[in-house]
């Protein structure tokens, strides 16, 4: 067989810089062979060396009292008392979702799912955050079914539930779909595996599924931008094998109960080329691999095939020297492949053997340390001009039937109902509230956990918008009662060699740590997947936040839903009535102009307290944050998951349209009976918090000011009816 | 009473029905390994719980009706022993011949996960005694391959046998199967098979407690 010559041209065709390639060049001081380069350009791209965003993201606060690991290793972990920990990471996979939905979004769901169970942490849900395009763009359909069939087809399989989740329609993501998804799992704190090996002589061990040509290259697809060729990219995405998977992970939670494991490692992207040098490069050390033993699906696969194999459902383990016969016994049980397929050296060097001969010889810190990173040039946008005086339209109680369908603020069951959300029988709180709660098994404890963005308002101003986002993740969790504990994000953006993609880029990840930092929530995972460009043309910057907390007792738990006739409804936190980029300004008045709403972290802060504390206490138990859609959507929503009405007054010295859309934020609905009213107010003020009465939990109708806005059942009708209408659409 | 839930590869409610079963008897039941071959003989109830058993690759059941543990499962539950199969050990049953029928794709070609209502139809077995005839009950149905599905002598015959336990409400069908059939019982009445998760609605803090009915039923029958 000949091995093609490597040349500046087939640097540039693996997606290397020409820089990148002579600095490949120098660090060798000869030219790779094709295999060797090969390792070099999925190392060295984006998706593995975050080299455009590493300087930035080193700026997000990291640390708090329960965080056991931040970021760097395959997922976050938070203690959360008893000896136990939470550990989860939201991932991208929006490329190879757009070219092949069902298999994108599943293979996906299992390379999130893989992180969270190396760690030693059994999945007990499952989050995603999904963006498509205009729901009338031709291909918006087709996405939506693939990717929910995908995301369900795989997590229901593992028997993890899929708890929450968010989708919002743009044509900004025409070309460029976003899937993010979350995965989070639960750990004794005394047995978190770490990806450093450790020790020389060791043996390094593959387990899982057999490697075939799949995959060769996805991270380097994920490090380019887009274009009517990218189709062709089809042989690119991974197929999935969730059948394996569940297996692979019930399998690793065996061996894990003794003490066989030095390090472990999932072959995610770049597979066994970045997990193999990930693991030498924290231990300090070498390894060797004889591709020879790797368990292979297809014949006459090359060396280089092998290191850049994408094939899922593969873990790399470094065993203690003499445990491989035990280790082999629980595979085999679980009719999983095993192989020894090296070990590790003193040498500082990445060595890979093929058929007897050396096919890669590489120094590990060449490829984990030395990859380039770029202090991009960027450009910082100027806010928006203030809106000015927003006239109301003429029928403003006709608004809310339109705006309950509209597309961003539609019910989602058609999606949430194809996911198994109550498998594990610990679901306390379903897919449709603020924040989805799962007990953890056995405890009176629970998780709750929300994906939350506003992409719009990271368009309009990146650091107000990065702040928002990760504010609402909080804010959503102290809604159900729940501490919030710390985030994962996702940072999906455009190209950051163009440098106002790259302000978008620096002005979000800003407003992310400012509001970590004010609200005592760390980031402890995340990704970063940039060039989600389709023929030049960016999507919406698009952080996406996956946000945890922890619940004392799953008892004390608020939920939207009305619950009970002549309840008390009081508004906490301010109302300017903030109309810029609000969705009733861009889908009732089509303008999608102003300011976003500013966030005020102090008063985030303190009314998030508040509100945790009600609920703690056994005050309230009816919570709803004011988001997208603002006040009345709240309400809707609250009327609509109740199947109970109400009646409300807006204040005076604030326009009806804009105190009831305005999508002003550090604002909850809460609900009570009378006799705790003065006592709340009472309490609110001593904390600062504002209160308004708006009204009463009363009848079937929204009445609003006197005057009915719709019956419950309409609303809901309209409501329910937005998305599976549209997937029905012939 | 001594129960066992048969754990095939890939089955994901094992633990659920264990718990379930635990919550109702106060004893925790055994965990049987599909590749072992025999079966104890103390049993007095044998689950097959939810799943994706050899990930639904061929027909949802079919691999799982060949494993070895079943070849004495059949043995025993011909013998009398009784067996509840949940979800995808229903469609195990079916492809075992114990039970008639199988279960097609759902009508959606969606998987669909809900809660729904039931009606109970039968109450003369150890599995339903304690709900009342025509009961409207809400347990939910996770599934993608739910659509009960037999020719029509054969559905003639379990209805004129008393063999439907449990129907969807009307309108509630979440999956267009025949009849609204969710639930069907063996000739001699000791074997059930269900698509909906009774395991998960046994537990007020899920929001659902009809089917802790059918576990005080089994409890009390096989006591």
């Amino acid at each position: 067989m000949t091995v093609p010559m490597v040349s500046l041209e087939t640097a540039l065709a693996h997606g290397l810089s020409a820089d990148e390639y002579a600095k490949i060049e120098d660090l060798l001081g000869r030219t790779p062979n094709v295999t060797e380069l090969g390792i070099f350009s999925v190392m060295w791209s984006e998706h593995c060396s975050y080299k455009s965003s590493r300087i930035w993201l080193k700026t997000l606060p990291t640390e708090g009292p329960r965080v056991i690991q931040g970021p760097g290793e395959n997922a976050g972990v938070v203690d959360i008392g008893d000896g136990e920990a939470v550990v989860f990471k939201m991932e991208s996979h929006n490329h190879p979702s757009f070219i092949e939905p069902y298999q994108g979004a599943a293979t996906g769901v299992g390379g999130i799912m893989r992180d969270v169970f190396t760690m030693g942490a059994r999945p007990v849900a499952m989050a995603n955050a999904l963006r498509f395009g205009a729901p009338d763009h031709p291909k918006t359909r087709h996405l939506v079914a693939g990717v929910v069939a995908g995301i369900g087809g795989y997590g229901n399989c593992m028997g993890v539930p899929t708890v929450a989740g968010e989708v919002n329609f743009d044509p900004a993501y025409n070309g460029n779909i976003l899937v993010n998804a979350m995965c989070v799992g639960i750990a004794n704190t005394d047995r978190i595996f770490l990806s450093e090996a450790k020790g020389v002589g060791n043996p390094v061990v593959y387990v899982g599924s057999k490697t075939g040509r799949d995959g060769i290259h996805g991270a380097t697809m994920a490090s380019a931008e887009f274009d009517e060729a990218s189709e062709e990219k089809r042989p690119t995405v991974q197929v999935g094998d969730p059948f394996t998977e569940k297996l692979l992970l019930e399998a690793c939670l065996e061996l894990m109960q003794s003490d066989a494991i030095i390090a472990i490692q999932d072959m995610g992207a770049a597979g066994l080329t970045s997990s193999s040098a990930e693991m030498a490069s924290k231990g300090g050390l070498g390894i060797e691999l004889d591709l020879d033993h790797v368990p292979q699906r297809e014949t006459h696969m090359t060396a280089y095939e092998m290191m850049l194999s994408e094939s899922q459902e593969r873990m790399l383990v470094v065993l203690k020297p003499g445990r491989e016969k035990q280790a082999k016994k629980i595979f085999d049980k679980w009719g999983i492949d095993f192989a020894v397929i090296g070990r590790t050296t003193d040498t500082g060097r990445m060595v890979v053997r093929h058929q007897g001969r050396i096919e890669a010889d590489l120094p590990v810190s060449a490829l984990a340390d030395a990859a380039p990173v770029y202090e991009r040039p960027y450009v910082e946008r100027k806010p928006p001009a203030p809106l000015g005086e927003i006239e109301p339209p003429a029928d403003l109680k006709a608004t809310l039937k339109r705006m309950v369908a509209r597309p961003d603020l539609a019910s989602r069951r058609w999606i949430w109902e194809q996911y198994d959300y109550s498998v594990m029988a610990d679901t306390v709180q379903a897919p449709g509230g603020d924040a989805a709660v799962v007990r953890v098994h056995g405890r009176r404890k629970g998780l709750a956990i929300t994906t939350d963005v506003t992409p719009r308002y990271c368009r309009a101003d990146p650091y107000e918008g990065g702040k928002q986002a990760v504010a609402e993740a909080w804010r959503n969790l102290s809604a159900v009662g729940a501490l919030p504990l710390a985030f994962t994000d996702n940072l999906n953006f455009g190209n950051p060699q163009k440098p106002e993609i790259m302000g978008e880029f620096v002005g979000c990840v800003k407003g992310l740590g400012d509001a970590g930092r004010a609200l005592d929530f760390p980031v402890v995972s995340g990704n970063c997947s940039l060039y989600n460009e389709t023929n030049g043309a960016g999507i919406l910057p698009t952080p996406a936040i996956g946000g945890v907390g922890l619940l004392r007792d799953v008892a004390r738990m608020a939920t939207v839903a009305f619950k009970r006739a002549d309840e008390v409804i009081v508004l906490l936190g301010e109302t300017h009535g903030h109309l810029g980029q609000s969705i009733f300004l861009r889908d009732e008045l089509g303008r999608s102009d102003g300011p976003p709403p500013p966030v005020d972290l102090e008063a985030e802060k303190r009314n998030g307290d508040f509100v945790r504390g009600l609920v703690a206490d056994g005050h309230v138990r009816t919570v709803h944050d004011c988001s997208d859609g603002g006040l009345i959507l709240a309400l809707a929503e609250m009327a609509m998951a109740g199947g109970l009405g109400c009646r409300i007054e807006t204040p005076a010295g604030i326009a009806s349209h804009a105190f009831l859309y305005g999508e002003d934020q550090a604002r909850y609905v809460v609900c009570m009976t009378a006799d705790r009213m003065t006592a709340l107010v009472a309490a609110a003020r001593e904390a600062g918090v504002p209160t308004t009465r708006l009204g009463l939990v009363e009848g079937d109708h929204i009445r609003v000011n006197g005057e009915d806005w719709g019956s419950v059942a309409e609303l809901r009708d309209a409501h329910e009816a937005w998305l599976p209408d549209l997937m029905a659409h012939p | 009473m001594k129960s066992a839930v048969v754990v095939f590869p890939a089955s994901n409610c094992d633990r659920d029905a264990a718990v379930a079963l635990q919550r109702a008897t106060g004893k925790a039941p055994r965990m049987l390994w599909h590749a072992e071959t025999d079966v104890p003989d103390d049993l007095d109830l044998i689950v097959l719980p939810g799943g994706f058993s050899f990930g639904d690759y061929l027909r949802c059941g079919a691999m799982a009706a060949h494993s070895p543990i079943m070849r004495d499962i059949v043995r025993r539950a011909r013998a009398g022993t009784p067996v509840l199969g949940i979800c995808n050990g229903f469609q195990i049953l079916c492809e075992t011949g114990l039970l008639p029928g199988v279960l097609m794709r759902n009508a959606s070609l969606r998987f669909v996960c809900k809660p729904v209502a039931l009606r109970v139809e039968e109450t003369q077995s150890l599995f339903t005694r304690r709900f009342k005839r025509g009961e409207e009950i809400k347990i939910p149905v996770a599934h993608g391959d739910g659509n009960y599905f037999a020719d029509e002598e054969t559905l003639d015959r379990i209805e004129g046998e008393g063999r439907v336990a449990l129907r969807y409400a009307p309108g509630a069908n979440p999956n267009g199967a025949a009849r609204d059939i969710a639930g069907i019982l063996s000739e001699n009445r000791r074997i059930l098979g269900l698509m909906p998760h009774p395991e998960r609605a046994a537990d007020a803090e899920l929001g659902l407690t009809d089917g802790s009915k059918m576990f005080a039923s089994i409890l009390e029958a096989l006591p």
